[in-house]
């Protein structure tokens, strides 16, 4: 039945639309599916939601794109599971008529997605999902990823402790491909930066069951110089109380992925240990940006909360849409894919290119080290380090995308 | 290695062991008692945490003392408890006299609830707990440091066993307790109020489950994975031990506390699945547990929860069946999405019949039946993908590989009965889980595997649905021939009373191995088609969330009837599709549609059929 209202309802505005057109000469505008896990990961996915409606509205209202269209977001929960992923990414795409997607946070949720576009032949750009996978060995034509990988990090960080006198490292990584590929990188590139360097223990806890005690235990008995830290989340908490405690990090240099970032910083509190070596995003630090200002600025007064991350990456994957349907000029799918080809965007954070070559943004992230004031946790001596200088070298991309 | 950090590591172990006999014991005394198998015991744990961690730092403005500390955390476990009652009152005390699966499927959609109501008043982002006053620092344990607060959470675990056992022992509320665990209808029988005591029971549940929360404070941040994370493990200790006994909890605490702290030396990434393989060890050896006891009723003649009749469908369920088959070929008429889920209602429904064909018609309860759906999907997937087979060759190979999973846990599974028979299920399809998700140069690890496409032919949504129509429907119309053959009698005989149907010569294991095979082959078949439907594998469809999908669907449906699982799949299925677009806080709408069917439809869909019919016109 409703069927049939909507399309008479439709029927009646084709009608009188000729009468109106003076009036409001709008074109419809582009819509774009957004798919995440807004239930299950909420603390990432919610402040990324409202970045990106901030930076909707602000494209909208300075003239929208592509000559005065207007973009309209289509959120959508994707389950969390890659099963419910696939059958809403289709609906967006069937029901929702939409352009394309984007979205996506976990691991095999994003593969999926990807696999599904390329099926289908329709774009796909993958914001969050930081496995390797996405833009390497699986990687294909319709597939593009913002956020800089989990090899890019964690050589981030390799770089920041190059030639020191760090010889005996531990790790600890959740036991998952997440973990599992930070440490692989780990291993691959430490040498390479601390010659002489070896790895004396490993641990991997289930995702968000680290039994901390014992994990620290163990680490502690393999008396290391160094440890790499990838857990994050409430595995994090857990496992810093724990070290401190002990007294695990006395004394050593721990290395820790994403842990400056203020979704996993937030929660540490007062527990935060002082001098790790982190990927973050100390917002309130960041200079020479005015840009940038303008969006924490604009952020805080409509949300009333500090930004995250993950608000940095909605607000850099609008502007990054929208750089993209203006070189486009058409909302075809293949002049669309051909358009984000070494497209450079000049985001609130400074040029960011999606790279031809593998389909990997060159957006950044902040290495510094972790501090306490007052009794929150924060960043210092941070500086933001350019993707571009971290991307796997363009042979090894050929290699692994030779299928693709 | 040192005995000094072999000591350290046992105590770490022993820290562990103790929090979680709390939060088990809870769940054993709650399951001895009202024999229900409370999924939402984890979420009493997470809201433990979460009131410890807003009243406790409340109380330690006034005073930093550990006195506070404790108070909040006792008042927290009360609070808790308090809820228990309001979900005894509220919900449980509507569906005791209902199947008992269907109060487990109610408890879930407690679950589902109070994940979604943690968001809405806590907010996403973890919550820190303030750390104990006096118990802050590490102590020097042979030149190691160790957590003065874990060498007090220690004692913890035997405090909180000696009180439940004076409770038991000393007090009337004990007593009952005790005589209700050992024989349920005996006591409603010698006139004791049933519901007081049930409700009693709830409270004393919920607040340990609380109090084992509100203690994990100055450890981890309350954060809303915290349910789910725990509650399996809960349930392993409670099984290990022998459900229904406090000691035996506590005993299998221990071992599973030492064991993860010795094992992430030996093996660091068996973490995930240690427990569940020592549960199928103690199973194998002790069938009921190490401390527990054949249920008491098991011998006596009970209406069993299940197919009595299958019985042959009357005009009007005919015409029901023959509307719903033509609606689903007819959907390629509304629009290309409606395809897509009429495809996926199509397979899911296959997969639910296969559920009831062990548990409505066997008396099977299967709480992992997704490892044979995965099993299936990952057969098909890895012929295409690492053997470049083209779909049809595949999806031949999707039941054999659910059927030989099967037949290998089957073996096992059929030995056991009861509560223990799905326990085991459940512990055989995470180790699948695991081997899964950790092999990962085969499977892809938990990034799973892409490109399984369907063949040219039947790559168009409409193609594809058609064939899955045409192989699910065959296959359900096979299984209901079974159901009504010899076999599928011959298996309601065994599930009604075992010893007879041993005594008028029917082999009883075999029988129902064979039925297990047969349901796990056409589980895997139903895993196959939707791997083609998605285009990819990965381990979440061996997950416990697919399990509890496939029984909520057979359980919405009805398992009393033949066909009511297909319908059960199709409701839950649309329900999922559409509260999930529609807001943030789906699992809220699931969970109150999921308890607002089981007190409505008691018996399922097919029930409210039935009785719909069976009314004067």
């Amino acid at each position: 039945m409703q069927r049939f209202t909507l399309s008479r309802r439709a029927l009646g505005a084709t009608a009188l639309a000729p009468l109106a057109a003076p009036a409001f000469a709008q074109p419809a505008p582009i819509r774009i599916g957004e798919l995440n896990s807004y239930a299950r990961m909420a603390a990432f996915a919610v402040p990324y939601r409202n970045a990106m409606q901030q930076a909707q509205d602000a494209i909208n209202a300075a003239g929208g794109v592509m000559g005065g269209r207007r973009i309209e977001f289509v959120f959508r929960d994707d389950g969390s599971t890659p099963g419910d992923a696939v059958r809403v990414a289709d609906e967006l795409l069937t029901r929702e008529n939409v352009s394309f997607l984007a979205g996506t946070f976990l691991s095999n949720v994003g593969l999926a997605v990807a696999d599904l576009a390329n099926q289908r032949k329709r774009l796909f750009l993958a914001t969050e999902p930081l496995t390797d996978a996405i833009t390497m060995a699986q990687g294909n034509r319709y597939t593009w990823r913002v956020r800089p990988s989990t090899f890019m990090q964690t050589r981030m960080l390799v770089e920041a402790i190059r030639g020191r006198n760090v010889k005996r490292w531990a790790i600890v990584a959740p036991n998952y491909e997440y973990g599992q590929s930070a440490a692989a990188n780990f291993k691959r590139l430490l040498p390479a930066a601390i010659p002489g360097a070896e790895i004396v223990a490993e641990q991997f806890p289930a995702l968000g069951r680290v039994d901390a005690g014992a994990t620290v235990g163990a680490l502690g008995q393999a008396r290391p110089d160094g440890i790499f830290n990838v857990l994050f989340g409430a595995d994090l908490t857990a496992f810093v109380r724990e070290g401190n405690t002990r007294g695990l990090f006395e004394r050593r240099t721990v290395v820790s992925l994403l842990t400056g970032e203020p979704e996993y910083l937030i929660p540490l509190g007062e527990e935060t240990p002082e001098g790790w070596i982190v990927t973050g995003y100390p917002w309130e630090q960041v200079t020479g940006m005015p840009a940038h200002q303008a969006f924490v600025d604009g952020y805080r007064a409509r949300f009333n909360d500090t930004p995250r991350k993950g608000s940095l990456l909605g607000y850099v994957t609008v502007q990054i849409i929208a750089a993209m349907l203006n070189k486009a000029g058409t909302l075809e799918t293949e002049a669309m894919v051909d358009a984000l080809a070494d497209l450079r965007t000049d985001s609130i954070v400074g040029p960011v290119v999606m790279r031809g070559i593998d389909h990997q943004g060159t957006l950044g992230t902040w290495v510094g080290e972790t501090t306490l004031r007052g009794r929150a946790g924060a960043m210092k001596n941070s500086r933001y380090a350019d993707g571009a200088d971290f991307m796997f070298p363009p042979e090894e991309v050929r290699a692994a995308r030779r299928s693709a | 290695m040192e005995w000094e950090f072999l000591l350290v590591q046992a105590l770490s172990g022993l820290a562990s062991a103790s929090s979680l006999f709390v939060i088990a014991s809870g769940l054993t005394i709650v399951f001895g008692v009202t024999r229900i198998v409370n999924f939402a015991h984890g979420s009493f744990y997470m809201l433990g945490a979460y009131v410890a961690v807003t009243i406790v730092p409340w109380l330690l403005e006034f005073d930093r003392s550990p006195w506070l500390f404790f108070a909040g955390v006792l008042l927290s476990a009360l609070a808790v408890g308090a809820m228990g009652v309001v979900m005894e009152v509220l919900l449980l005390r509507r569906i005791y006299r209902v199947p008992e699966l269907f109060q487990l499927l109610a408890t879930f959609g407690v679950v589902l609830i109070v994940q979604d109501l943690v968001l809405l008043a806590w907010g996403p982002v973890d919550i820190p707990g303030p750390r104990a006053p006096g118990l802050r620092h590490g102590v020097d344990i042979a030149g190691q440091r160790f957590p003065a607060y874990e060498l007090f959470l220690i004692f913890v675990g035997p405090a909180v066993l000696g009180l439940l056992w004076l409770l038991m022992h000393r007090t009337r509320f004990g007593v009952l307790i005790r005589a209700a665990t050992q024989d349920r209808e005996m006591v409603g029988a010698l006139g004791v109020n049933q519901a007081m005591l049930f409700t009693g029971t709830l409270f004393l549940g919920a607040a340990l489950a609380g109090l084992g929360g509100a203690l994990q404070i100055p450890r981890v941040s309350a954060n809303p994975q915290m349910d789910l994370s725990i509650i399996t493990e809960a349930f392993v200790v409670t099984v290990i031990g022998g459900m229904g006994s406090v000691p035996g909890a506590f005993i299998a605490a221990v071992m599973i506390g030492l064991l993860q702290a010795f094992g992430v030396l030996v093996f660091p990434k068996i973490t995930l699945v240690l427990v569940f393989l020592l549960m199928a060890a103690v199973l194998v050896v002790k069938p009921w547990g190490l401390l527990g006891r054949p249920e008491a009723a098991a011998g006596r003649a009970v209406l069993p929860e299940g197919i009595l009749d299958p019985g042959r469908l009357d005009g009007l369920t005919r015409a029901l069946v023959v509307v719903a088959v033509a609606a689903v070929l007819a959907l390629p008429l509304l629009d290309a999405y409606a395809v897509k889920v009429g495809t996926e209602v199509l397979i899911l429904a296959l997969a639910a019949f296969s559920l009831n064909f062990l548990v409505g018609n066997g008396g099977i309860v299967s709480f992992g039946h997704a490892a044979y759906f995965g099993l299936g999907a990952y057969g098909a997937g890895l012929l295409v993908v690492k053997a470049g087979l083209p779909m049809e060759p595949a999806l031949v190979a999707a039941p054999i590989a659910g059927g030989l999973a099967a037949a290998l846990f089957g073996f096992f599974v059929v030995r056991l009965s009861g509560i223990y028979l799905a326990m085991l299920t459940l512990a055989f399809a995470q180790i699948a889980y695991a081997v899964v998700f950790q092999w990962v140069d085969v499977t892809g690890g938990d990034n799973g595997l892409v490109g399984v496409w369907p063949s040219r032919w039947a790559a168009s949504r409409e193609v594809y649905h058609y064939m899955v129509a045409a192989v699910t429907i065959a296959a359900i119309v096979l299984l209901r021939r079974v159901i009504h053959a010899p076999f599928g009698a011959t298996l309601r005989a065994a599930r009604d009373s075992a010893q007879r149907a041993d005594a008028i010569g029917v082999d009883v294991r075999m029988h129902r191995w064979l039925g297990f095979i047969l349901a796990g082959a056409a589980a895997g078949l139903a895993g196959g088609l939707y791997a083609f439907s998605k285009g990819s594998i990965d381990p979440t469809l061996l997950g416990i969330p697919m399990s509890v999908d496939f029984l909520s669907m057979l359980l919405l449906g009805g398992i009393q009837s033949v066909l009511g699982p297909v319908a059960g799949a199709a409701a839950f299925h649309a329900l999922k599709d559409f509260f999930l677009p529609l807001t943030d806080h789906w699992r809220l709408f699931m969970g109150l549609s999921i308890i607002a069917m089981v007190l409505l439809f008691p018996r399922g869909l097919a029930g409210a059929w039935a009785s719909l019919r069976r009314r004067p016109a």
